[in-house]
């Protein structure tokens, strides 16, 4: 499936489907509590991220905390 | 009050700018801008705002001066080691522009005090460095309708996006929870320049919000990475279900930040 993350286009072989959970996994993001997800748009629970499914064309933000001034 | 000679020769550049112009200058002489914190991002957001002629500009911290802040900090020299930050930035701001009406505040911004502050001025700048402040920052600038520019920095990464309350997505429509076991840059690190170039956008915005002039940072984060120097719009959108400032919000005082400093409010 191809989807847009982080508005790149990013293409991932041999599978139609893939949770939030396993995208921050496979972009190894270390602390996924430092990451807000968007999701076509829509801010994803971070309590749904491994029910949460990523889909052929979907847009993916990782938005991170960032608490540095 | 129209320009004086003097100010039409200082804020000339101003003034040949369409979308400021005396109107634009006259505005900013009036304007009040309160700057959270005084340090990488506050340094900047202070100096460039006196430049400009902002009328009275606000800075808020109860820090002082540390060595470990002079490679980003440049509102504060060698000499001011273990001064506080305020009267260490206060002294450059008054020194830049004697127009600008300079107000000090030695203390950590809470959220007792916050309102008294926020509601003096026109536009806030949160230039905080931990997650409490940043939230607490976006819920009082909202339930007081007070228009702000949120901004955050780590290591060679920014971010930032300005709030108008009521009317575009705020903080806590998109970070909705202060994390756990936040990183700061004490303990991840901070290129220096990262927070003067983080720092100047949040100014513009300020500048631009008080002058009318182009498109603000609402609905949208801008994001950039000094490592590669990528810039990028995200889009956001203000949230119904946000608690703060959603349909039916559970954030309506700020009861919530003075319990988790071990404090309640009168």
């Amino acid at each position: 499936m191809e989807i847009r993350l982080n508005g790149e286009s990013r293409f991932i072989d041999k599978v139609t489907k893939m949770s939030v959970a396993g995208l921050l996994e496979m972009e190894q993001v270390t602390s996924p509590e430092m990451v807000a997800v968007q999701l076509n748009g829509e801010i994803v629970d971070q309590g749904t991220y491994h029910n949460t499914m990523i889909v052929d064309r979907n847009e993916v933000d990782f938005l991170y905390f960032m608490a540095g001034g | 009050m129209p320009l004086t000679e003097k100010q039409q020769e200082r804020y000339s550049r101003h003034l040949i700018l369409q979308e400021v112009g005396p109107e634009g200058q006259e505005k900013l002489l009036h304007a009040k801008v309160l700057v959270i914190g005084t340090g990488g991002l506050g340094s900047p957001n202070s100096l460039y705002l006196t430049a400009a002629g902002v009328g009275t500009v606000g800075i808020v911290d109860a820090d002082v001066v540390d060595s470990s802040n002079l490679q980003r900090q440049i509102a504060h020299s060698t000499k001011d080691l273990d001064r506080p930050k305020v009267e260490s930035a206060a002294e450059k701001m008054r020194a830049l522009n004697p127009d600008v009406e300079v107000k000090p505040y030695k203390l950590y911004i809470n959220a007792k005090n916050i309102n008294e502050i926020i509601r003096e001025y026109d536009f806030v700048i949160d230039g905080s460095d931990n997650f409490e402040t940043k939230f607490l920052v976006n819920d009082a600038c909202v339930l007081a309708g007070i228009p702000y520019s949120h901004g955050g920095i780590l290591r060679f990464k920014g971010q930032t996006m300005t709030v108008l309350p009521g009317q575009t997505a705020c903080y806590r429509c998109s970070f909705r929870e202060p994390p756990p076991n936040p990183v700061g840059c004490s303990r991840a690190g901070i290129l220096g320049a990262v927070a003067g170039m983080l720092g100047t956008i949040q100014a513009a915005e300020a500048l631009k919000f008080i002058t009318g002039a182009g498109t603000l940072l609402t609905n949208t984060l801008l994001t950039f990475d000094a490592a590669t120097m990528d810039f990028r719009k995200v889009p956001l959108k203000k949230r119904s279900d946000c608690p703060v400032c959603g349909e039916n919000p559970t954030i309506c005082t700020l009861e919530v930040h003075a319990k988790a400093a071990g404090d309640s409010l009168p």
